[in-house]
């Protein structure tokens, strides 16, 4: 096995491993790790579309991620209760599925996004990680303040006319667009395992929001590599090893 | 810094008597009256969340406003420290009483309701803020509480901060305040 055809791989999947847990820390706040799994849906979904329609499925996955993280707030109302997220994955998951059953291109790519193959990672997946990945930090990092404050005094967040948009619509693109990086390089249930465990068990034990953020961290490295050296040992899809580890550290630690 | 002229508050519709109402900077005033008279409602409306239906509200330009409500902060499962609540307002820990001031770096979670509540108002009563806006704020205290809370609202005002309390405790009221305001009920005819 050569080294290098495993490096684009391994790089991609670490730049996801760092910035997945951490996104999934703001999600829980928020009450909003269904949107993980909508979001990875959707992207599934526009990168079959964009596919059959004779376009890159990358720029698919993308542009229906971020228009469903867009557009959410649009319905916000009338879908409270995480409802919207319901919806996205039921559309996302049906659009992919239908897709994939009827158009033997889309078949292929379809069990890719959904198996999980990191390990047919292009180099310009790797560039698109390693653009994104400090940039949605980056955002994070200046959107944390105000997503904490938001979440927990509400009232004081408002009155002290700070503008809600970058907050929400700002936060919400974010999130999508992660996602559907994500889901094109560690497939639907890989990505939302990331998200989701991470910082359900880092919440469990951190004593203060910067702790959590490192556990969680922490926590998601640690199962990439334990899954990226197992999918490759054992020859199996990254997707369900990377579900699996964490799913194992999750029961171990709760 | 903020002055009312028969002002008529509400949500969906008028919920308050017209009342008249001034507070200047360094001043506390007190809101009392019997439950549903609209103290919370009105307390909204200098904030600007409740709409004001009739009336004047002015309130000074460019005043920074910290509102606390009787909402409980959502913070049950999440690794939130004292520390992290405080710098949300950018309020400072230094002046915390010494029975919350050793368990500021603890898990908000792991405080007691008590604890939890003189935290999450002190955020608000020492954010940077020109006008505090505070809606019973001595729920869950202790007589202990009461009393360092008390003498900090006297601190914040003498620092120029103007303070309106709302509050169904009389002793508290009166050893706070500098001024009370008894609001009636509003006359449905």
């Amino acid at each position: 096995m050569s080294t290098d055809l495993f490096l684009i791989p391994f790089l991609t999947g670490l730049g996801l491993a760092i910035l997945l847990p951490l996104l999934g820390c703001y999600l829980r706040l928020r009450e909003e790790w269904l949107a993980a799994l909508a979001y990875a849906h959707v992207a599934a979904a526009g990168a079959l579309l964009a596919l059959v329609g004779g376009l890159p499925p990358a720029t698919g996955g993308i542009t229906a991620a971020a228009l469903a993280g867009a557009g959410k707030r649009l319905f916000a109302n009338r879908l409270s209760g995480g409802a919207a997220y319901a919806v996205l994955l039921l559309c996302g998951w049906s659009v992919a599925v239908l897709l994939a059953a009827n158009q033997s291109q889309a078949e292929r790519l379809g069990h890719a996004l959904f198996d999980g193959q990191l390990y047919f990672s292009s180099g310009e997946q790797l560039w698109l990680v390693a653009l994104s990945v400090p940039v949605v930090l980056g955002m994070l990092r200046i959107l944390s303040r105000h997503l904490l404050l938001a979440h927990t005094y509400p009232d004081f967040f408002r009155i002290r006319g700070l503008r809600a948009w970058p907050t929400q619509i700002g936060f919400d693109l974010l999130a999508a667009l992660a996602l559907a990086l994500a889901t094109m390089t560690l497939g639907v249930m890989g990505a939302f395992a990331l998200v989701f465990i991470p910082p359900w068990l880092a919440f469990r034990r951190a004593t203060n929001w910067r702790g959590g953020l490192l556990s969680a961290l922490l926590i998601g490295l640690v199962a990439y590599l334990a899954a990226f050296a197992a999918a490759l040992w054992f020859d199996q899809p990254f997707g369900p090893i990377l579900a699996v580890v964490l799913v194992a550290l999750g029961l171990v630690v709760a | 810094m903020l002055r009312a002229k028969a002002l008529v508050a509400g949500w969906l519709q008028p919920t308050t008597a017209a009342i008249d109402f001034s507070l200047a900077a360094g001043e506390i005033v007190g809101l009392t009256g019997p439950n549903g008279v609209g103290k919370s409602t009105l307390l909204a409306a200098f904030a600007g969340r409740a709409s004001v239906f009739s009336g004047h509200l002015e309130l000074q330009p460019g005043l920074r406003l910290a509102l606390q409500t009787q909402d409980v902060p959502p913070v049950d499962g999440l690794p939130l420290s004292g520390c992290d609540l405080l710098a949300m307002t950018g309020a400072s820990p230094e002046g915390l009483p010494p029975w919350l001031a050793e368990r500021v770096d603890w898990r908000l979670d792991k405080l007691s309701g008590g604890q939890r509540h003189y935290l999450a108002l002190w955020a608000v009563l020492h954010a940077p803020a020109d006008l505090v806006l505070l809606d019973e704020p001595t729920n869950n205290l202790d007589a202990a509480g009461v009393r360092h809370l008390t003498a900090h609202l006297h601190e914040r005002a003498r620092e120029g901060c103007g303070i309106v309390v709302v509050s169904h405790d009389a002793a508290f009221v009166a050893a706070a305040c500098d001024r009370v305001v008894v609001m009636e009920v509003r006359d449905v005819d």
